[in-house]
């Protein structure tokens, strides 16, 4: 399984750290209930199927992943640094 | 039928005419007091205590391809209680016991064979944390003992105890554990289930689960509706999209494990023998392969076969370990879809649905669980309350702080 990291290129899975599903990147408010936080941590869509999760370039050049790929295949149909969304935090 | 020696004597005798099937195929009915979704072993052993210690045989066990078709099938088949902190080792202790007794009660060969596992150990610390963990298995009344290399080396020359990276200190030694032959865990606990009145329904996947006002009506399936009051999901690795029926998000991502078995050897090891630094595990099947494993690959997927990195970190690890395993050809791999938790313990509990009950989350080490989940499962079911063993594996204990975390890695989906 290869990775294309937006800034390296097509990189071999080993240089990826895994962190998992795009929901911690929904992080609640301070102020915001336990239960939406036991959404972001622990409660998943676990998809089969399309996915998106986030991979750490660990090896690489170091950038947050948001990678779109398919978990009954492992196709990698996307990647985007996380940094680079509309509306990413610095 | 009544399975025996004489039997197999006889029926070898007469040509084999004699033996008839081991369950029926019935068709589903229009309503049932309780249907489980998923006929692995955990599904049918819940199926089996149901009508066995409980008397409630209206029951269907839904399987969406054939019996045994998932993990049950998949696994490197150990069986052992060497747990920890409570909540896990009075259920696996619990488990074993009733390993022990399981041929006989099913009238079923599972082949269950307590060769004993040694789980290696490679620094100071490593051996003061396995002799707290053998003493506080020995004080519930399990059997643990530490071996020093010197015994190790008498029992299983084979190893490289001076390896570099990883030398070998000793091990703790559970002499009851073991393994099983798993697809016969699934049929014994199909055939003593089909025998007390359970229906069990294959190519029947569920399609959909029927909620009125919070309240499980039954479900919809491909072979029409069923109705029923008690409805289990017992889906292991596909657990989520189950879930998602009912409209529920679990605290579960499935992931790939591998394991692999080399061609047929004569006798060379007769235990299991766990190389946690490795994250390998190894022991030899009655047929003589050698079948050993590593750990997930480390990413959400369903694709029930894994990638090639984990393939030679597994290899490499075996060479350290055990250098004359590099002799051997690896025949076949496979992967396995494990249903993980952010702690890593299971969950056998009811849902906020009232009528609906989950047993998932069984992450890698569901087999020598099936059982005691079932077991558990059932008096759930039954009583309608938890069952002493299993009354931590609460489905909402991550909201709640009640951590189950053996590894005492922390509650975080990539950590097990």
């Amino acid at each position: 399984m290869r990775l294309t990291c937006p800034l390296c290129g097509p990189r071999d899975r080993r240089e990826f750290y895994y962190s998992g599903s795009e929901d911690y990147l929904n992080r609640p408010t301070p102020d915001a209930r336990p239960e939406a936080w036991d959404d972001m941590l622990h409660l998943r869509d676990n998809p089969a199927g399309v996915t998106k999760d986030l991979w750490y370039h660990e090896t690489g050049c170091g950038s947050w992943l948001l990678v779109t790929r398919s978990t009954t295949t492992h196709e990698i149909l996307a990647t985007e640094r996380v940094a680079d969304r509309k509306g990413a935090g610095a | 039928m009544r399975y025996s020696g004489l039997k197999v004597i006889t029926e070898g005798l007469f040509g084999n005419k004699g033996w008839t099937r081991a369950w029926r195929d019935p068709a589903p009915k229009a309503e049932y007091d309780a249907i489980i979704i998923g006929g692995g072993g955990h599904g049918l052993a819940t199926a089996y205590y149901l009508a066995k210690n409980h008397g409630l045989t209206n029951i269907a066990v839904l399987e969406k391809g054939y019996l045994g078709s998932g993990n049950i099938g998949r696994n490197t088949t150990i069986v052992r209680a060497n747990y920890f902190i409570p909540g896990n080792s009075e259920f696996y202790s619990h488990s074993l016991k009733l390993w022990e007794g399981l041929e006989t009660e099913l009238n079923y060969n599972v082949m269950h064979s307590q060769r004993g596992q040694v789980v290696l150990f490679h620094s100071d610390g490593q051996r003061d944390q396995q002799i707290r963990r053998a003493n506080a298995i020995v004080n519930q009344g399990d059997d643990a003992e530490i071996m020093s290399v010197e015994q190790l080396r008498a029992e299983f020359p084979y190893l490289d105890y001076e390896q570099t990276r990883f030398p070998i200190y000793g091990g703790m030694m559970q002499r009851r554990a073991g393994t099983a032959r798993h697809d016969a865990v699934a049929w014994g606990y199909a055939r003593g289930a089909d025998q007390r009145g359970v229906d069990l329904i294959q190519n029947c996947e569920v399609t959909g689960i029927d909620v009125e006002n919070g309240v499980v009506r039954g479900v919809q399936t491909t072979r029409g509706p069923i109705r029923a009051k008690k409805v289990a999901m017992i889906a292991a690795g596909r657990s989520g999209q189950v879930a998602a029926m009912a409209g529920m998000r679990i605290p579960v991502e499935s992931h790939i494990m591998q394991a692999f078995v080399t061609e047929g050897l004569k006798p060379v090891m007769d235990a299991v023998i766990s190389y946690g630094m490795g994250h390998f595990y190894i022991s030899q099947s009655d047929k003589g392969g050698l079948v050993f494993g590593g750990d997930i690959d480390m990413y959400a997927s369903y694709a029930a076969r894994g990638n090639l990195p984990m393939v030679e970190h597994v290899m490499e690890a075996g060479m350290t370990l055990m250098p004359m395993i590099g002799r051997a050809k690896v025949l076949r791999s496979w992967g396995g879809i494990m249903d993980m938790t952010p702690d890593g313990s299971p969950i056998i509990d009811k849902t906020p649905i009232e009528g609906l009950f989950i047993d998932a989350g069984w992450n890698y080490g569901g087999f020598k669980a099936v059982p005691a989940s079932g077991w558990c499962m059932a008096h759930l079911m039954a009583t309608g309350q938890s069952h002493e063993v299993a009354r931590r594996f609460r489905l909402d204990r991550f909201r709640t702080g009640h951590l189950l975390d053996e590894e005492g890695t922390g509650s975080q989906h990539n950590l097990h």
